[in-house]
């Protein structure tokens, strides 16, 4: 096991890179923190969406959510692998695919995580915002949604570490992320596989182990001030 | 846009392998949740039981299982885990018998642990919803912690633990998909086989899209009429 860390673990840290392009574990946290920081503004303004009161709105973005929360994330890759090129008129690499495929994923998830924070928030905040003078949209920006995220970021943190988990098909359409990385050492090596995938699992568990106990930090240090009741 | 043709898709071969693609991520959700059921069951009692170490070992499953993609779990079981076989068992295996059970067998075995740490969590969380003095009166009647368990907390925390198992259910139909890595023959690795086999991208794809979906909307109705003829009682404490 020794032998095999010491020979390949630049490899497994960054692909080729500095040779060729970046990939390997480098690879993995930077798509995931990209796709989760463009998955939440879109998240923010779906959720938003499904509870608009204009039925224009909500019924399409409330049908969109539904359909993409419905299909395996699989499915959005392949669609957006062979149809990405002929939307954009030219050929997109795979990482950009797996970017998109992640941002729309992810946002529909993180619209109904954004849909519950807001719909959690007491009906008085929004009726005092709206009676101090505040339009809609002031109302949203200054007094809902500021509570609205503080109350998600366990819910937040638990997403990221999904994305972090989601970022592993990109092995399918031949992203080098870490998972493809170890089946190109387990092809070099053919006799270790049983190393060679522990050592893969143990890095994820290490990442998302240490999220998943920031994700539960958090939500205990929020169990003390909460939102008084209006 | 390119002129669409569903009819090559719906008739003769194409059509059979999508349909036994469909009927085998069926099977592959039924299966794994005959398995993961009882298996969540007696992980979360493990964490809820009254000795530290039973506790952690339940902690050390749940956390394990949860922070490791999916992909990897499959990887591990068909790649990693045969090579500790014995060789006599490892070459029965893999001999001709049984062409596509390996990789079966990986995809149920990843599945059902994968599922089961989640499932787990939601039973868990079930059986603490019921107000903790509703145990110790039932171990001062002269249950048993487990007899207390089945007759006195199980019962109740049912109602509360049903919905989140129906959408984790729904959670394990969509992560079927991922058993197309190591060449399980389910929806994904047909719906890619039939595509290259006739170029018809977009067809295929609308149709397995539709045909997730399908199973996808089914679950939510019974979720919803789950909710709606067995509502949530809140437990008197």
């Amino acid at each position: 096991m020794m032998e095999l860390i010491d020979t390949y673990w630049l490899y497994f840290l960054v692909g080729q890179y500095p040779k060729g392009p970046l990939g390997g574990l480098a690879l993995t946290v930077i798509l995931a923190s990209l796709g989760l920081l463009l998955a939440l503004p879109l998240g923010v303004l779906l959720g938003l969406g499904r509870i608009s009161e204009n039925a224009w709105l909500r019924l399409p973005i409330s049908g969109l959510v539904f359909v993409v929360r419905g299909t395996p994330l699989l499915m959005v890759v392949f669609w957006a692998y062979f149809f990405l090129p002929s939307v954009t008129g030219h050929k997109t690499d795979q990482f950009s695919t797996m970017l998109v495929a992640l941002v729309i994923f992810d946002a529909a998830y993180l619209a109904e995580i954004v849909r519950a924070g807001l719909q959690a928030l007491p009906k008085g905040q929004w009726a005092a915002a709206r009676s101090l003078g505040l339009s809609h949209a002031q109302a949203l920006r200054y007094v809902l949604l500021p509570q609205a995220l503080r109350h998600m970021l366990p819910s937040l943190v638990n997403q990221f570490i999904s994305t972090i988990k989601e970022t592993s098909l990109g092995t399918i359409i031949g992203l080098a992320e870490v998972s493809f990385i170890a089946n190109q050492i387990n092809g070099q090596i053919l006799v270790k596989p049983l190393e060679v995938y522990t050592v893969l699992g143990l890095s994820y568990f290490v990442m998302c182990f240490g999220l998943s106990r920031l994700a539960h930090g958090l939500e205990a240090r929020m169990d003390g001030p909460t939102a008084r009741q209006a | 846009m390119p002129h669409l043709d569903f009819t090559l898709l719906l008739h003769g071969q194409y059509r059979d392998w999508l349909l036994a693609g469909f009927l085998f991520s069926l099977q592959l959700t039924a299966l794994t949740l005959v398995f993961a059921l009882p298996l969540s069951l007696c992980i979360a009692l493990l964490r809820l039981a009254p000795s530290r170490l039973a506790q952690s070992l339940g902690f050390a499953y749940v956390e394990g299982v949860r922070s490791v993609p999916l992909l990897v779990h499959m990887l591990f079981w068909y790649f990693g885990a045969p090579e500790a076989l014995p060789d006599s068992i490892k070459a029965w295996v893999y001999s001709e018998q049984f062409p596509g059970s390996v990789e079966a067998a990986a995809a149920l075995i990843a599945l059902t642990l994968y599922t089961a740490a989640y499932m787990s969590e939601d039973i868990r969380s079930g059986l603490r919803a019921v107000p903790h003095r509703q145990l110790d009166a039932a171990r001062a009647l002269g249950f048993t912690f487990l007899a207390a368990m089945r007759l006195v907390i199980l019962p109740q925390a049912l109602r509360i633990t049903v919905p989140p198992l129906i959408s984790q259910t729904l959670n394990l139909w969509k992560n079927t998909s991922i058993a197309t890595v190591i060449g399980a023959a389910e929806l994904m690795y047909q719906a890619q086989r039939v595509e290259t086999a006739s170029f018809r991208g977009f067809e295929t794809f609308a149709v397995v899209t539709g045909a997730y979906l399908s199973i996808s909307l089914l679950i939510t109705a019974f979720a919803q009429l789950y909710q709606w003829r067995y509502p949530v009682r809140v437990a008197q404490s």
